[in-house]
């Protein structure tokens, strides 16, 4: 699939404005001396349909940031604004606002649905919370099977089963299903191909440039793997004990890195068109 | 050529499910590895990597049973023994395995010498306790691992630090063969590499003669091991140098595979990546015929009938498939124009 196919993210110019961004952001845990400053400081301008990276390995504070993007843990300092105004989630129902705009996908497919309910109510819910709760049941149906088309499953061997039925890349698939279903303006993919094997992520990574591309949705994603980031995004953060030590466009980053850090996680991805390094550890 | 250290013939494993169906996870599996070299393993999920890893060890336990084959490690065949003459005599001496979840083998409440202890001792009991941590701390500080990891608890430990503990605890008997399941898929790229140092330490220092390697990270085998296998359906479809296989693979399911590599390289952007489409077939009734028929783009109705061989071509290079070697290879070039 060509990439620049579809979608043409918008000019990066001083008046396009990002859908999401973020001054000063930080967050600590614990007090006093045994204060840890997990993200510190950060700025950031993710911009609509752009594919995003954020790169960096396991305690740069990665996921601490993705749970402050998705509300889900509060920023100690500094101000996120979404869609150019700064974003209010102080009540419940301001944050099932900001929800229908920003939707997750998580490393476990396995622990991202209710084994209890059936894969129909899944996609159901998905369409009651977009606001088609009264529509007939066959525009219903018709739109699940859309959505499962676009991951390339098929709606009718997935009524009736249960989420634990499937395979791991299959679910994942179906993670991407609900998101094509809820259509929110900005898609937070945290680690979504770690836990399956590489002949479904290629299919996976291929789905989410879909996604991008027919919907023109915001896609952040987080992986320790800086060859993902390079393959799928348009720019790329690179984060190190919870600041970003290097951003800019993924070709300009990873092929021609600045920062030490940068330079490091590339040599630690092991390569097949040049000698890997093993004495650098 | 160097000494053979393990060879594999014929192997067939089964799974017997509760409702007392057999599930064919290996199947006629043949394969030998010299002193000093590494192997590698490739294929998705749920093709019989993990169960042939399992099955080479001679140490079968329910639901997995064994039903032909044999297996010969330094010109000792082990197929037929019994279980406990299998844990007592071979696992940790003669072959050692790490499990995909290594990380998790660690009992939290016991300090980390205490399993150095466990396996001196299952082997040869009666050793010092002196004696164990004087050999562990020599292994440890050899590898690269501080030997104060000893005192620790595994709660103590990162996660890459854990996974290079078991694999020292495994291979401090100076085991002939490693298996190693998919050693590093848990951890991140710097801890993989730091696990990829210790493995290749061990090979250099003779801890170890050869390795099995398995995973379905295929820039990492490529950099890793000597050979590379390609595994179907409980089948191997593929065997050749970890360069060939990775620059001209020829059978249909390997060219799938390796057309999902992605590296952080120029050029690998703008190529596109293949997916196999479809799932693997069911091993409780495997199809007559090539396994790979349903999904192959290349599929002919000969392909479903007839029993496939392996076929042998120059450079110790085998494959499973229907078509000759030449057509493969027109049938590719074409296909790129």
């Amino acid at each position: 699939m060509n990439k620049s196919e579809g979608f043409v993210p918008a000019e990066r110019g001083e008046h396009a404005l990002p859908c999401l961004s973020g001054r000063g952001v930080t967050r600590v845990f614990g007090t006093g001396a045994k204060a840890t400053v997990a993200v510190d400081h950060v700025d950031f301008d993710f911009h609509e349909g752009e594919f995003v990276s954020i790169v960096g390995e396991s305690g740069s504070g990665k996921t601490t940031l993705s749970k402050m993007l998705l509300g889900l843990l509060s920023v100690t300092e500094g101000e996120i604004s979404f869609q150019g105004k700064p974003r209010d989630i102080s009540t419940r129902r301001r944050r099932r606002e900001y929800w229908q705009g920003i939707q997750a996908i998580f490393q476990d497919p396995y622990s991202s649905f209710n084994t209890f309910h059936k894969i129909d109510a899944v996609l159901l819910d998905c369409i009651a919370m977009r606001g088609g709760r009264h529509l007939p049941m066959e525009k219903k149906r018709e739109m699940m099977a859309e959505a499962c088309g676009f991951v390339n499953l098929k709606f009718e061997e997935l009524t009736n089963k249960y989420p634990f039925e499937l395979s791991g890349g299959q679910m994942q698939r179906l993670m991407i299903a609900r998101i094509f279903l809820l259509r929110p303006r900005i898609l937070l993919a945290d680690e979504p191909t770690s836990m399956i094997d590489a002949c479904s992520r290629s299919t996976i990574l291929d789905m989410l440039l879909n996604l991008r591309n027919e919907t023109g949705m915001t896609i952040i994603f987080i992986t320790h793997d800086i060859g993902l980031a390079y393959y799928t995004s348009d720019s790329v953060y690179i984060m190190e004990h919870g600041r970003f030590v290097e951003s800019g466009s993924a070709h300009d980053v990873i092929l021609h890195p600045k920062a030490e850090y940068t330079r490091r996680l590339i040599s630690d991805v092991p390569k097949i068109y040049e000698p890997w390094d093993l004495s650098t550890v | 050529m160097g000494k053979t250290i393990l060879e594999v013939r014929d192997l067939c494993t089964k799974y017997i499910t509760r409702s007392h169906e057999d599930v064919y996870a290996v199947d006629h599996v043949s394969l030998s590895l010299e002193e000093g070299k590494s192997l590698g393993i490739a294929g998705e999920s749920g093709c019989g990597k993990s169960t042939l890893a399992l099955s080479l060890m001679g140490y079968y336990f329910p639901p997995l049973h064994y039903s032909s084959g044999e297996i010969i490690i330094d010109g000792r065949s082990i197929t037929g023994m019994d279980p406990d003459t299998v844990r007592k005599t071979i696992l940790g001496t003669e072959i050692a395995y790490i499990p995909q979840a290594a990380m998790n083998a660690l009992n939290p409440t016991q300090r980390v010498i205490r399993f150095v202890e466990d396996v001196v001792r299952a082997h040869r009991p009666g050793t010092g306790k002196k004696e164990i941590y004087d050999m562990a701390c020599a292994r440890f500080a050899e590898l690269g691992l501080p030997p104060e990891v000893l005192e620790k608890h595994s709660v103590e430990l990162s996660g890459g630090m854990k996974q290079r503990t078991v694999i020292a605890i495994s291979t401090i008997l100076s085991p002939k063969v490693l298996i190693a399941d998919e050693p590093s898929s848990a951890l991140d790229v710097t801890s993989q590499k730091m696990v990829i140092k210790m493995l290749r330490s061990l090979m250099e220092k003779g801890y170890i003669k050869g390795m099995i390697f398995i995973t379905h990270e295929l820039p990492l085998l490529y950099n890793v091991t000597d050979d590379i296998m390609v595994m179907y359906a409980g089948q191997i479809v593929e065997r050749n140098s970890a360069r060939g296989m990775v620059f001209s693979p020829l059978h249909p399911y390997s060219k799938g595979l390796m057309g999902s590599i992605i590296v952080p390289e120029e050029g690998v952007r703008e190529q596109k990546l293949t997916s196999i489409p479809g799932t693997p077939p069911n091993l409780k009734h495997p199809p007559r015929g090539c396994r790979f028929a349903e999904r192959c783009a290349y599929v002919v109705p000969s392909c479903r009938h007839n029993e496939i061989p392996m076929l042998e071509l120059e450079g110790g290079h085998t494959y499973r498939c229907g078509h000759s070697a030449q057509h493969l290879r027109e049938m590719y070039q074409d296909e790129q124009k």
